[in-house]
């Protein structure tokens, strides 16, 4: 009896050590689900979710502090692919943080009426706008996310938001039509 | 002794229709009123321009540059001026505009200086991949892949059989065939090139048996000691023996991986055409600049082939063969099963075209399609072993997570399953939609992690910034403690702070004003002149002084 209850204490102590070690040594830095849901948001940066950011949002929702349906840009494929990885019941967007919008966009500064005040140049989260004081300012077209962050701090109202349009490389095939649901009953003759 | 064949899975047996456009020799097309250039005709990255508006070009002078490794150079195909450099519609099933040269043909047709390659045995692979590059030849086949690129089986690849696929196996399509019968010699030597390249062990030339005619043509031009590495093979006619993995498969036995390349499993397979044009470069120094083109269909007069100068508007090729355009339903650029509907006629031929098919009104595919049945037909004709009906069903979902676990990039769009389905479902459709709705994803994927890095750089170097920031205030914090010895209050420090900047300005006023400019080798006159001016400087501000003094 005794015999039994040291050796199972010792072995208590002994794997409790292990997993103690175990847990130290292989130690997760930061939070692994953070990171995934980072990697499903569209990474625009727009804020429109309430969040500085598309990291600080998925924190906001690693923490059960944010919902699933707040980020526009992500759209509905955002959303269930977020409701996928946590689980939870996919709902529609919430119109309060914006609206879903098919075509991408990006922004284009009208040259002649930049002033170069570089507002829009601390505005831009990818730096995605050339330019120095006084000077005429452009966007990287490739790397813009399309955020219009830049818009509102423009003095001059000179950033316009244009559709990004298909080229041949980006082009894609449309659905086919569905088919009929009841062939059609030919008439007796 | 008969050499043994394999067969691929499933596979048609098509009506042929290839006869009406075997009957007329082939004939020079007519120089066009305009030459269109499209600087995409390949798989790759664009080519660049290198002409100018208004430059005059000879044939087959260079007037577009490959932009990076997997791209091809683009020549003209006629001498003329450039008229153009700007947007053009392309054959090509989006309808998009893509950047083309315009050439006005000035009828003489003049070429430019040509280098042939004397004795091409001499030169390294690697000298001979780049004359190939430079001539701008593509796959010829329909893909339009670089050709030097599948020269290069790469330094840990040997090649034992390089396969030149003379199957053509769509129906319609006789542009290969013909050039088979025309310039079987061209052919064997181009290979001969290729095998240089490729220092392959074997080579075979796959046709299929009904074309009798180009396998005896070839067959004559073959020389003794070529026979010993060269076969030339006759394959049963099933559709798609031309395809590349099938017809790896119907001569060697191999299966290609899914996901591999030929060249894994020690083959490399090119076009027929495809070798004419690598003679063409090598023996006669001329680039790519015509081909072969089947102009065909039950709403032509005269179905036949023409040699085609590169560039040229299909409805000028329609019109040589006397198109009767109100019978006509649509014009498609390719054979009937993979070929697609031109969205404008006057759209130029690009390297990659193979056959012009006007197609006749009231087909029957153009019936409304009906719900599957699940009858299983599609799969088992479909030549890569797939199951299409799977498919169909996840592309109609857009689960495309489960498309792919089911190969849906191992379909070769053959259009077997379409063409076999008794609901008349456009299944290739449903995958070409797939396939493209995939690159699109993974390209927005790829364009999030990148902003998302930029994102953090960003964050990264403004807060290097605040720090670098905060830390030049403190120095300069410090400094100011040691040069003022202990200042007893902030108003002091202040006090302290204005009063040298005052000295400073001070001591710069001084230093200016003893500073005197271009004072050097002065004349007498120019002396006295200046001081002149000194003595005025020197009462204006003393009556300045005055003046401040009483207002």
């Amino acid at each position: 009896m005794l015999a039994a209850i040291l050796i199972l204490s010792v072995l208590a102590i002994l794997f409790g050590l292990l997993l103690g070690f175990a847990a130290m040594r292989y130690k997760v830095e930061g939070d692994p689900i953070v990171d995934q849901i980072d990697a499903i948001l569209p990474q625009t940066q727009c804020g429109q979710c309430g969040y500085p950011g598309c990291r600080p949002y998925a924190e906001a929702i690693a923490r059960g502090e944010a919902d699933i349906n707040q980020c526009p840009p992500g759209g509905e494929a955002g959303i269930v692919a977020l409701a996928d990885l946590l689980g939870r019941d996919v709902k529609p967007l919430n119109d309060e943080h914006g609206e879903h919008k098919e075509k991408k966009t990006v922004v284009i500064i009208d040259e002649k009426l930049c002033i170069g005040c570089t507002l829009c140049i601390q505005a831009c989260p990818v730096d995605a706008i050339v330019g120095a004081a006084k000077q005429m300012h452009t966007v990287i077209k490739d790397e813009c996310t399309g955020c219009n962050l830049c818009i509102p701090p423009c003095p001059v109202d000179c950033i316009h938001i244009i559709p990004v349009e298909d080229d041949i490389k980006t082009w894609c095939w449309p659905e086919p039509e569905a088919e009929l649901e009841q062939p059609p009953i030919e008439e007796p003759v | 002794m008969k050499r043994r064949l394999w067969h691929f899975h499933g596979g048609l047996h098509l009506p042929e229709h290839k006869q009406a456009s075997m009957t007329k020799p082939v004939v020079a097309a007519a120089l066009p009123d305009e030459i269109i250039l499209p600087m995409q005709q390949h798989i790759g990255s664009p080519a660049e321009p290198v002409v100018k508006v208004g430059e005059h070009v000879l044939k087959g002078q260079r007037v577009a540059k490959a932009s990076e490794y997997v791209s091809a150079p683009v020549h003209a195909s006629t001498s003329g001026e450039v008229i153009a450099i700007e947007e053009r519609g392309v054959p090509h099933p989006s309808g998009l505009p893509l950047l083309s040269i315009v050439i006005k043909p000035d009828g003489k047709d003049e070429w430019t200086e040509l280098k042939p390659v004397p004795d091409y045995a001499q030169l390294d692979p690697s000298a001979l991949r780049n004359v190939i590059r430079d001539a701008g030849i593509v796959g010829l086949g329909g893909a339009g892949f670089p050709s030097f690129i599948k020269l290069n089986p790469g330094p840990d690849n040997a090649v034992d059989t390089l396969i030149l696929n003379g199957a053509e196996c769509e129906p319609y399509i006789t542009c290969d065939a013909m050039l088979m019968q025309e310039r079987p010699r061209d052919i064997i030597d181009g290979l001969l090139i290729m095998k240089h390249a490729l220092r392959a062990r074997h080579c075979i030339i796959a046709i299929e048996d009904n074309k009798k005619v180009a396998l005896t043509l070839l067959k004559n031009s073959l020389q003794e000691h070529e026979a010993e590495f060269l076969k030339i093979v006759s394959i049963p006619t099933i559709y798609p023996s031309g395809g590349e993995k099938q017809l790896i498969r119907i001569l060697t036995g191999k299966e290609v991986p899914s996901h591999g390349l030929p060249i894994d499993i020690g083959v490399v397979c090119h076009n027929v055409a495809t070798a004419a044009a690598i003679c063409k470069v090598i023996n006669e120094g001329k680039p790519l600049v015509e081909r072969y083109i089947t102009v065909t269909g039950e709403t032509l007069d005269q179905p036949r082939n023409l040699k085609v100068r590169i560039g040229t508007p299909c409805i000028d090729l329609l019109n040589a063969c006397g198109w009767r355009e109100d019978q006509t339903d649509e014009v498609l650029m390719g054979g009937p099963m993979m070929g697609f509907g031109i969205p404008a006629l006057d759209m130029p031929t690009v390297k990659t075209s193979n056959c012009l098919l006007a197609r006749p009104k009231d087909q029957p595919h153009q019936q409304p399609a009906m719900p599957c049945i699940r009858c299983g037909q599609c799969a088992a004709v479909c030549p890569a072993q797939l199951l299409p009906q799977q498919m169909y069903w996840y592309a109609r979902a857009r689960d495309f997570d489960k498309i792919q676990a089911y190969n849906l990039f191992d379909c070769i769009e053959c259009g077997c399953c379409a063409y076999v389905c008794p609901s008349r479902i456009p299944l290739v459709q449903y995958y070409r939609f797939a396939k493209t709705e995939i690159w699109a994803k993974e390209r927005d994927k790829e364009k999030a992690d990148h902003a998302r890095q930029r994102h953090e750089f960003r964050l990264q170097r403004l807060e290097r910034k605040k720090k670098e920031d905060e830390e030049r205030r403190r120095r300069k914090k410090e400094l100011l403690k040691k040069t003022q010895p202990k200042p007893d209050s902030e108003a002091d420090i202040k006090q302290a702070a204005i009063q040298a900047a005052m000295d400073r300005v001070k001591a710069k006023r001084a230093t200016q004003e003893q500073q005197k400019k271009n004072i050097e080798n002065l004349n007498e006159k120019q002396q006295q002149a200046i001081e002149a001016v000194e003595k005025r400087r020197q009462r204006l501000r003393n009556a300045g002084a005055d003046n401040e003094e009483n207002p």
